[in-house]
C-alpha cells in the first residue's frame, strides 16, 4: 500500500446546535488526485476550513504525512504544508501577479526589515532567488508574460491560476482547491484539468479538491468522498462513487 | 551619453515614479533656498518651512497604517506629542551639557522617534489583534489621553534629581537651585531651536526612503497582502499581527520625528487641541485622504497645499475658510472621482506622447 498523505478520523464540528462537520474520515495517498463532492450546503469548505486550521475541530484528527496537526494555527499548518485556494478568488488585487507569489514565498526566503530598506545583507541575494522561483511557477501557469500586471487586471481564469500558483509557491505537501473550475466555459475548464494533472506529476502534489463540475471531477479524480449533511454518503473510486444509486438520488438527480 | 539613455529607459515605471517624488521633494528645496538668497520669501512663508516638513512627515507617515496598512488610525497627532515632549524634554535637561547642536539634535531625534514607537508598540499589542474599527477607536482615544496627560505633568530638576507631580509645580518641592522642566499646562519652554529648514527636508526625504523602500521589500509586501485579503495572507503562512503591529511601529516612530522636529522649531512646547489633539489628528488624516490613500507624494503635495492655503488667505478673512472647503472639494473630485481619474490618464498619455514626438 502507497504512503499515505492525510489520514483524518472522525472529524467534526458544530456551530451551536449544527453539526456541521460529523465523524468525517478520509484517508489520501501520496500523489493522488482526490475530489470531494457533494451538494451546496453539505460542509465541504468547512472540512477545507478544519483542514487548514480556520476551525478548530471539535472532535477528530488530522494526520499530515505522520505528522499530527489537529489544532494548529492556520499559519503553523501551512509550514507543516497544506496550502489551499479559495471558492471567491482571494488573490492580493492591488499586488502585482509576480508579488503575489512572492508573497506566497515569504517564508521560504527570509531577510531583515532593516536589509530590506537599506538593500544590505542578504537583500538582494534572496530577492533575486524569490523572482528567479516566482517566474519559475509563473511560467509553469503560462502568466509570465502578465508578471507585472495588477492581479485584479488578470481575466477570470487566469486569477484563477495565480491563486493556485500562490499556493504552490508556499511548496506545500497537501494542496486544497476548492471549486478551482467555478465560473469557466468547457474550454477553460478543460484546460484547467491539464493543468491540475500537471502540477501533480510536475510537483508530486497530492491534491484534494472540491468540485461542482462531474466532468472535472470524473476526469482527473482517482478517488471520490461524497458529503451530505455533514456525513460521509460515499466513498472510493470514482467511477464506483458515481455510480452508488444513494450518491445518484441525493446529489446528481434521479 | 547614449549609454545613459539606454540605463534610463531599463528602470522601470515603480523607480521613476518615486525618484519623481524624491525629485519633487529636492525641487521644492531648491526654489525655496533661491526665494530666500534673493530676498523674495517673506518672514511669514520662512516660518512656515519647518511646520510644513512636519505636516508632510505627519502625512506620509500615517499613509503608511491608511493606505498601505489599510487600517484607520485617528490618533497620529498622538504620538507626534509624545515625541515632541520626549525629545523637547531631553534637549531641554541636555542644554548646557551637549553644546554640539548636531550631536544634540541627533540623539533628541532617537529618542523622540524610539519613545513614539515604544507607544506604537504599546497600544499595537492589544488593539491589532482585534478586526473592524477598533483601531479608530482606540487610536483616537489615546490621542486625547496623552494630550491630557501631557497638560497635568509637572516635571523639574534640583540638585538632589529629578522631581515629578501631576498636581502642580508647588508640589514638586524643589530646591532653590531647581528648574521646572515641563510646567503642565504651560509645556516645555527654552527649548532650543536646533531644527532648521534643511534638516527638515533631509528627515522628510528619509521618511519618503524608509516608506518607500518598506513597500518594495518581503516585509512590505506582506503588510499590502494583509490590507488586500488577511484571510488569504494568513492562509499563504503570513504572520497578521506581526505585521500589523510592523507598520503601525514604524508609522508611530516616523510621526515622533515630525514631533521632534515640531519641538524644536518653537521655544515653547504646550499640548493643545489644535497641535496634538483631536483636530490635528484628522487634519494628518484629509492630507492623506485628498491626496490618495496610498500615495506617499499625494498626501505629502496634500499637506502642503492644504497647510500653506489657510495663511496665503489670511487677507481675505472671513472668505478663506471658503475658499478652503471650496479647495478641499475640488481636491476630493480630482483625486477621486472615476471621471477626473480618466480624464487625467488621458491628457497625461496624451502629453508623453507629444514630449516623445517633441524629442525625436
Amino acid at each position: 500500500m502507497a504512503e499515505k498523505m492525510l489520514d483524518v478520523k472522525g472529524l467534526s464540528i458544530s456551530f451551536g446546535g449544527l453539526k456541521a462537520v460529523n465523524d468525517f474520515d478520509i484517508s489520501i495517498e501520496k500523489e493522488q488526485l482526490y475530489g470531494l463532492i457533494g451538494p451546496n450546503g453539505a460542509g465541504k469548505t468547512t472540512v477545507f476550513n478544519l483542514l487548514t486550521g480556520v476551525y478548530k475541530p471539535t472532535a477528530g484528527k488530522i494526520i499530515l504525512d505522520g505528522e499530527d496537526i489537529t489544532g494548529k494555527s492556520i499559519i503553523e499548518i501551512n509550514k507543516d504544508g497544506v496550502a489551499r485556494t479559495f471558492q471567491n478568488i482571494r488573490l492580493f488585487k492591488e499586488l502585482t501577479v509576480i508579488e503575489n507569489v512572492k508573497v506566497g514565498l515569504h517564508n521560504h526566503h527570509h531577510y531583515s526589515v532593516v536589509e530590506g530598506i537599506l538593500h544590505v545583507g542578504k537583500y538582494k541575494k534572496m530577492e533575486n532567488e524569490m523572482t528567479e522561483k516566482a517566474m519559475e511557477l509563473l511560467k509553469v501557469f503560462d502568466l509570465d508574460k502578465e508578471a507585472q500586471y495588477k492581479a485584479s487586471n488578470l481575466p477570470y481564469g487566469k486569477q484563477r491560476k495565480l491563486e493556485i500558483a500562490r499556493a504552490l509557491a508556499t511548496d506545500p505537501k497537501l494542496l486544497l482547491l476548492d471549486e478551482p473550475a467555478a465560473g469557466m466555459n468547457p474550454n477553460e475548464t478543460a484546460e484547467l484539468m491539464d493543468t491540475i494533472r500537471f502540477v501533480r506529476d510536475k510537483f508530486h502534489m497530492t491534491i484534494l479538491l472540491i468540485e461542482h463540475d462531474m466532468k472535472l471531477v470524473s476526469g482527473i479524480c482517482e478517488k471520490l468522498t461524497v458529503l451530505n449533511f455533514g456525513q460521509v454518503l460515499a466513498q472510493g473510486g470514482t467511477a464506483e462513487v458515481l455510480n452508488n444509486p444513494q450518491v445518484i438520488t441525493a446529489y446528481l438527480g434521479q | 551619453m547614449t549609454n545613459m539613455t539606454a540605463k534610463l529607459k531599463n528602470i522601470n515605471k515603480t523607480t521613476k515614479n518615486n525618484a519623481v517624488t524624491y525629485g519633487i521633494v529636492i525641487a521644492a528645496y531648491v526654489i525655496v533656498q533661491l526665494l530666500i538668497f534673493s530676498g523674495n520669501l517673506s518672514s511669514l512663508m520662512k516660518g512656515l518651512l519647518v511646520p510644513l516638513c512636519t505636516y508632510a512627515i505627519l502625512a506620509v507617515s500615517l499613509n503608511l497604517v491608511v493606505g498601505i496598512l489599510g487600517e484607520l488610525s485617528l490618533g497620529h497627532a498622538g504620538f507626534m506629542c509624545v515625541g515632541a515632549f520626549a525629545s523637547a524634554f531631553f534637549s531641554k535637561c541636555m542644554k548646557d551639557v551637549i553644546t554640539l547642536v548636531p550631536l544634540r539634535f541627533f540623539l533628541a531625534l532617537v529618542i523622540g522617534a524610539a519613545v513614539a514607537a515604544l507607544f506604537g508598540i504599546l497600544i499595537g499589542i492589544p488593539v491589532l489583534r482585534l478586526k473592524g474599527d477598533y483601531l479608530a477607536i482606540v487610536t483616537l482615544a489615546f490621542g486625547e489621553i496623552i494630550k491630557n496627560l501631557v497638560n497635568v505633568l509637572y516635571i523639574g530638576k534640583d540638585s538632589n534629581g529629578f522631581h515629578f507631580s501631576m498636581k502642580d509645580s508647588m508640589s514638586l518641592k524643589l530646591e532653590p537651585d531647581g528648574m521646572i522642566i515641563v510646567n503642565g499646562p504651560q509645556g516645555i519652554t527654552g527649548t532650543p531651536n536646533d531644527s532648521n529648514f534643511t534638516i527638515s527636508i533631509l528627515l522628510l526625504l528619509l521618511t519618503l526612503f524608509i516608506i518607500i523602500r518598506l513597500v518594495h521589500s518581503r516585509d512590505g509586501r506582506a503588510i499590502m497582502a494583509i490590507r488586500d485579503n488577511r484571510i488569504a495572507a494568513e492562509s499563504v503562512g503570513i504572520n497578521i499581527t506581526k505585521y500589523k503591529l510592523m507598520a503601525f511601529t514604524i508609522s508611530a516612530a516616523l510621526a515622533g520625528v515630525a514631533g521632534v522636529l515640531y519641538a524644536h522649531n518653537l521655544s515653547t512646547l504646550t499640548a493643545n487641541t489644535n497641535n496634538f489633539g483631536y483636530n490635528m489628528s484628522i487634519m494628518i488624516l484629509v492630507f492623506v485622504v485628498l491626496g490618495g490613500i496610498g500615495s506617499l507624494r499625494g498626501s505629502m503635495i496634500a499637506a502642503v497645499i492644504l497647510t500653506l492655503l489657510p495663511e496665503l488667505l489670511r487677507e481675505l478673512a472671513d472668505y478663506r475658510m471658503l475658499i478652503y472647503a471650496i479647495v478641499l472639494i475640488v481636491m476630493m473630485i480630482f483625486n477621486w472621482s472615476p471621471k477626473s481619474i480618466q480624464w487625467r490618464e488621458k491628457n497625461l498619455a496624451a502629453l508623453k506622447n507629444k514630449m516623445k514626438k517633441g524629442a525625436q
